[in-house]
């Protein structure tokens, strides 16, 4: 059984003890455990489910690449499953379940699936599901859903605060182990500004726990020196418990600090994500054990080598009294020297290697008393839900059992695989190290960025220096030539010297025992979280997938959220011999950021809630949600759809807002229309150009309705332009095209025309802008004037500037509704007060504050076209009857001569006409005019559809404006409208103007 | 000019520096061809200050000059000096091409302050701008995004930093400023 030891633990303040639950379980731990430390301290070897089997799930390693103990963590609002036991820091009162099991951890009905382990081998889905087609959606893949997936999504909302963090720097170190910290040292040193991050809550890495000493101190001292040393210099920065997620292109580098997951509810953001600019990266990110593959590696209690020793060590927790050592290499060995230390059985050593004469390390632990089997392996593991006993084979034969030993726990190393992720992300390339049996980074193939120079440097571990003495030369030497990159050539202290021992060579082992049968393969796991093992990816290359990215999408090996760290060589390596070719030439995977997985809200970081997205509002925003606004998204900006009053729907205010406006006086809020200011003494001729009609011809004063195409001939904004003066003009564009058509025409103005002398500002948000419309409004605006707006001083389409109730105000006699309408431009700053002083002088006629769809309904009424109703990007402004706004005098325009390709003069375009139903009912939105037959695909044929359709309160009938086949043509034509669900309304090809065709009510 | 608002008058945050709304502000894009001397001379006149360099700004309490690109300036101004200021550039740049307009109420200017580490981490949280002092301090100037708006930022001193956004976007910058100096979050980082 695990338990606790009654010394050690170098994380561990025993004095604080901290109270915990496990699937409701009252547990204790202290101050420095892990989850895992504290559930392995509590005799807690079973910890979850795998995905496929339910087997049973024991913790594996001690770090980032746990596989198995993934369980829900917290309640509520800060749930969150498939947390990492083995990195989580305990703190009192944490809360967690283990995953993936019905009813319970201890019985669990899916485990039966471990029984139909024959019939669920790799590919099974792809080959059980595929037949019949339609069980796939409606039988099949609800059926696996339920099943599959480990953690419980969370129900609540996210109660915690989440940020980014932009940092640049000349070096960034990530991995504060010994390399980590040496790198970071000399970098520092020779004087660049270093980001040092490390992933854990300590520094030092593993090499305290491994031992060995550096320039004659125990390495743990050494550590703790260079800790300090590096904490006094202030161009260098160090965060703990901050995970290098990616490396991108450019010395971009994604950092994700856990704040406060340790002291969850503290004020301050959860997680921040460090969003880092690097000169050069150093991916000081170790070494992780790889598992050995034998029948029963997946027990509770098999675990790997390194990891037993941490427990040990760091925590004080043994994994169980009796451990057999099973291993490739010498590093294994320290694991039982440890045991021993600690006064735990290792009853023996399996070593799968024979060696001519032992190395220190062998020769320290047969020293203690240790029985060593060269040549041996583990047959298989006894046990269920934890390990009772190994068998014993050869590892040359087939698996013969020879002995067997009881045991309660297993500690496995088949060798160390540097972490090449990071090196890997942005395109470093890997090489096979034969004697270590490992990649590591191919230093000469690195990841390149602007300069054509590699901007990542691999070090210590990662870099494939698995001894002491190699990682301490390697990282000195990365930080200085990191920095010498970055201009930083300081003279900096000499590398440390190690002594450490003397190992004899690891021997790869990649099936144990080597002649391992079907059987005992079925029963090797690769793959322990996806439940992949020997057998599946041996069928896999059987039924012919050579790619180990097929290889693995077929089997899932190296699928799951650990994403392989343990399985993918295993994997890839049994892949080759079965496959029958060297391990470099099936190569790896892609390594793929994040290095583990990231929140989600992490990478939203503020932008949630009323931050999710900036919501544009006018200087009258305020006043509009005091009075029942019903808001409309138009593009980030939120206008009043209609206002609503008390116990009004919004189809009844709409109705109200047009008759009142039609009868006496409505008032708009239209600041969010763009307005473009266009100077120089070549405005003219650059608008001649952006426009389709002319505008240089525009008198000071006046105003003239334009539309603008892109070169495609396609009509993209419209609106109208005023002359200010001799060089200004100010070009009122749609709301959505402000900054679009701004960046429009900075393009033209930048690349074909730079020479023009002419300069565009937008001016959008300096200006309110309210319609002051119907037959009321020259009264209203006359008692607010000493100015003459009479229309002989101010007839329709002029513009002056005048002054309104103390405010300097641009009066435009513009009209978007048909009515007698006025639109007043004034700062921004005094449009609230505009916006109250209309309302306060218009009380006498029943002003009517109006919002968009009235706006809609009687631009409509009058046939006047909307941009992104009638216009869709297709659109030409001939297919809408606008041929009078386009000049023939001009020699060119934006547009003009996509307009004279044969496809967009085709006679057959469909043209803008009114539509008016026969039964007075309101088509639509969006509908088909439908024609005879069907076409090639069994549709019924279409001759037209419906642009913009309303009910007209105006005319008390259903009103719409339609672009049909031939339509100005058929005058008169009743046409058919199909609904969704086949019902036909029919509806009178009309004049698209419904009312008031001679304007006689907005030339008044 | 009594009515006259700015975007959101008097609002005020406080954690781990001070937020506040800083009022109206006077304020003239002007573009043209800023190597002129005739340009020069008279954008000294109406700044008070003398024409920065690229990502920089002259700026002192009752205005200044800020680059904001290669042939565009923004000066500051007193709010009702404004038009008056644009008059004279009018005048002095007749008979260069060039623009000069009033931008002020187009804009909305808050303020920063507090220890100068925790300003510079409050704006390092929301811009993508190498904000250590190093690299950006007293004189500089930046025109860049703050989370997913346009916005712009100098520092008067190492305890103030002002930045200019759109004022249709003022409750979500001032949402944005609140949140990234809320309490607990200081970074400890310059």
């Amino acid at each position: 059984m695990s338990t606790r030891l009654a010394n050690g633990g170098r994380f561990l303040d025993r004095a604080r003890a901290l109270e915990f639950r496990f699937n409701g379980k009252r547990l204790t731990g202290y101050e420095g455990d892990t989850l895992a430390s504290a559930l392995l301290a509590n005799d807690q070897m079973l910890v979850g489910r795998s995905f496929k089997y339910h087997r049973p799930r024991g913790i594996v390693a001690s770090g980032a690449e746990e596989p198995n103990a993934l369980v829900g963590m917290g309640e509520g609002g800060r749930f969150e499953p498939n947390q990492r036991t083995t990195t989580t820091e305990l703190f009192d009162g944490l809360t967690c379940a283990s995953q993936n099991h019905w009813p319970s951890l201890d019985f669990d009905v899916g485990a039966i699936n471990t029984k139909l382990g024959r019939f669920l081998p790799a590919g099974f889905y792809y080959k059980m599901f595929i037949h019949p087609r339609p069980f796939w959606k409606h039988v099949y893949e609800p059926f696996i859903r339920k099943s599959a997936g480990l953690g419980k999504a969370p129900t609540e909302r996210d109660v915690d605060t989440y940020e980014h963090f932009y940092a640049h720097v000349d070096v960034l170190v990530v991995g504060g182990g010994v390399a980590g910290l040496l790198a970071a040292r000399s970098a520092g040193q020779s004087g660049a500004t270093v980001l040092l991050i490390e992933q854990t809550p300590q520094w030092g890495g593993r090499a305290p726990v491994d031992g060995g000493a550096v320039d004659g101190k125990p390495v743990d001292k050494f550590v703790e020196e260079v800790t300090a040393e590096l904490d006094a210099m202030p161009n260098v920065t160090m965060r703990s418990r901050t995970m290098g997620a990616g490396v991108y292109d450019h010395g971009y580098a994604l950092g994700y600090e856990r704040v406060a997951d340790h002291r969850p509810g503290a004020a301050g953001p959860r997680h921040r994500l460090w969003r880092i600019r690097a000169g050069r990266i150093i991916t000081a990110t170790g070494a992780i054990e790889r598992p050995l593959s034998f029948a029963g590696n997946d027990i509770p209690g098999v675990m790997l080598a390194s990891a037993v020793r941490d427990f040990a060590v760091n925590y004080g927790v043994s994994v169980g009294d009796r451990t057999v050592v099973v291993t490739n290499n010498d590093d294994a060995y320290r694991t039982a020297i440890i045991l021993k230390e600690q006064g735990l059985d290792v009853p023996v050593i399996l070593d799968a290697r024979v060696l001519p004469q032992d190395s220190a390390l062998m020769a320290e632990a047969k020293a203690l008393g240790i029985r060593v089997m060269m040549g041996h392996a583990i047959s298989s593991v006894k046990g269920g839900k934890r390990v009772t006993g190994v068998e014993i084979c050869s590892q040359a034969g087939e698996g013969a059992v020879l002995e067997t030993v009881d045991c309660d726990a297993v500690a496995m190393s088949g060798g160390w695989s540097p972490v090449v992720h990071l090196w890997s992300h942005c395109g470093g390339k890997l090489t096979w190290d034969e004697a270590q049996a490992c990649f590591r980074p191919d230093v000469d193939n690195p990841p390149t960025g602007a300069d054509g120079e590699g901007f990542v440097i691999p070090a210590g571990a990662a870099n494939g220096a698995l001894r002491l003495g190699d990682v301490l030369a390697d990282a000195h030497a990365a930080g200085a030539a990191a920095a010498r990159a970055m201009g930083a050539e300081r003279k900096t202290s000499d590398a440390p010297q190690a002594e450490a021992q003397d190992e004899a060579p690891m021997a790869p082992v990649w099936m144990m025992p080597n002649g391992a049968g079907y059987k005992k393969r079925a029963k090797a796991w690769l793959d322990y979280q996806n439940d992949v093992k020997v057998s599946d990816v041996r069928l896999a290359a059987q039924e012919g997938y050579q790619s180990v990215e097929h290889a693995k999408r077929y089997t899932t090996l190296g699928m799951a959220t650990d994403q392989g760290k343990l399985s993918n060589i295993n994997g890839l390596a049994i892949l080759s011999d079965a496959l029958n070719q060297p391990i470099p030439q099936t190569g790896t995977t892609t390594f793929r950021p994040p290095y583990t997985p990231i929140s989600l809200a992490s990478i939203a970081g503020e932008a949630r809630a009323e931050r999710f997205q900036p919501l544009r509002r006018t200087p009258m925003y305020d006043w509009h949600a005091e009075h029942g606004a019903y808001w409309e998204p138009v593009g980030q900006w939120r206008r009043p759809y209609c206002y609503r009053k008390p116990g009004e729907s919004i189809e009844d205010a709409v109705q109200r807002e047009v008759k009142a406006t039609r009868e006496s006086l409505g008032l708009l809020d239209a600041s969010t229309l763009g307005k473009l200011m266009v100077k120089g003494p070549d405005a003219g001729k650059f608008l001649d150009m952006l426009y389709t009609n002319m505008m240089s011809s525009l008198k000071p004063g006046r105003c003239r309705y334009g539309l603008m195409c892109n070169e495609n001939g396609f009509l993209i904004d419209d609106g109208v332009v005023a002359r200010i003066d001799e060089d200004t003009f100010l070009c009122h564009t749609t709301t959505g095209g402000a900054e679009s058509i701004h960046g429009h025409m900075e393009e033209w103005l930048q690349t074909e025309w730079w020479d023009w002398d002419v300069y565009v500002a937008n001016l959008t948000e300096q200006y309110a802008q309210i319609g002051l419309v119907g037959p009321k409004a020259r009264e209203v605006l006359a008692a607010l004037t000493a100015s003459d707006v009479s229309a002989e001083a101010l007839p329709f389409m002029a513009w002056t500037d005048i002054t309104l109730g103390g405010m300097q105000a641009r009066i435009y006699r513009i009209s978007f509704s048909g009515e007698l309408s006025y639109e007043i431009a004034v700062k921004a700053s005094e449009g609230r007060a505009l916006w109250d002083l209309l309302l306060a002088t218009g009380d006498a006629h029943g002003v009517t504050p109006y919002g968009t769809e009235a706006l809609h309904i009687m631009r409509a009424e009058k046939g006047f076209i909307m941009i992104g109703d009638e216009t869709d990007g297709t659109v030409i402004p001939q297919d809408l009857g606008l041929n009078w706004a386009i000049s023939k005098k001009k020699e060119d325009y934006l547009g003009k001569r996509a307009q004279a390709r044969s496809h967009m003069t085709d006679p057959n375009r469909w043209k803008l006409v009114g539509l008016e139903t026969t039964d007075g009912s309101t088509l639509p939105d969006g509908a088909y005019i439908s024609a005879e037959g069907e076409n090639a695909n069994g549709q019924r044929n279409v001759q037209g559809r419906v642009t913009s359709t309303y009910h007209s309160p105006t005319l008390g009938k259903g009103i719409a404006m339609a672009l049909v086949l031939h339509g100005p043509d058929r005058m008169g034509e009743v046409v058919e409208v199909p609904h969704i669900g086949g019902k036909i309304t029919k509806a009178k090809i009309v004049d698209p103007v419904f009312f008031d065709k001679d304007g006689e009510k907005q030339n008044v | 000019m009594s009515d006259a608002a700015s975007a959101l008058p008097g609002a005020e945050f406080s954690g781990i520096v001070k937020v506040r709304e800083a009022g109206l502000q006077g304020m003239i894009t002007l573009r043209g061809d800023l190597a002129d001397a005739t340009l020069k001379k008279a954008v000294a006149k109406a700044g008070g200050q003398d024409m920065p360099g690229q990502r920089k700004a002259n700026m002192d309490e009752q205005g200044g000059v800020a680059w904001m690109s290669p042939d565009e300036l923004l000066i500051l101004t007193p709010y009702d000096e404004v038009e008056a200021r644009i008059g004279d550039l009018a005048k002095a740049l007749a008979k260069q091409p060039h623009m000069a307009v009033n931008v002020s109420d187009a804009r909305a200017l808050f303020e920063l302050s507090g220890e100068g580490a925790r300003v510079r981490e409050v704006i390092a949280k929301l811009c993508p701008v190498d904000m250590s002092a190093d690299a950006f301090g007293p004189g500089d100037f930046r025109r860049t995004r703050m989370a997913q708006v346009p916005a712009a930022f100098w520092m008067s001193d190492e305890g103030t930093l002002r930045i200019v956004c759109f004022r249709s976007v003022a409750q979500y910058a001032f949402d944005l400023l609140r949140g990234a100096a809320a309490k607990g979050g200081a970074v400890d980082y310059f």
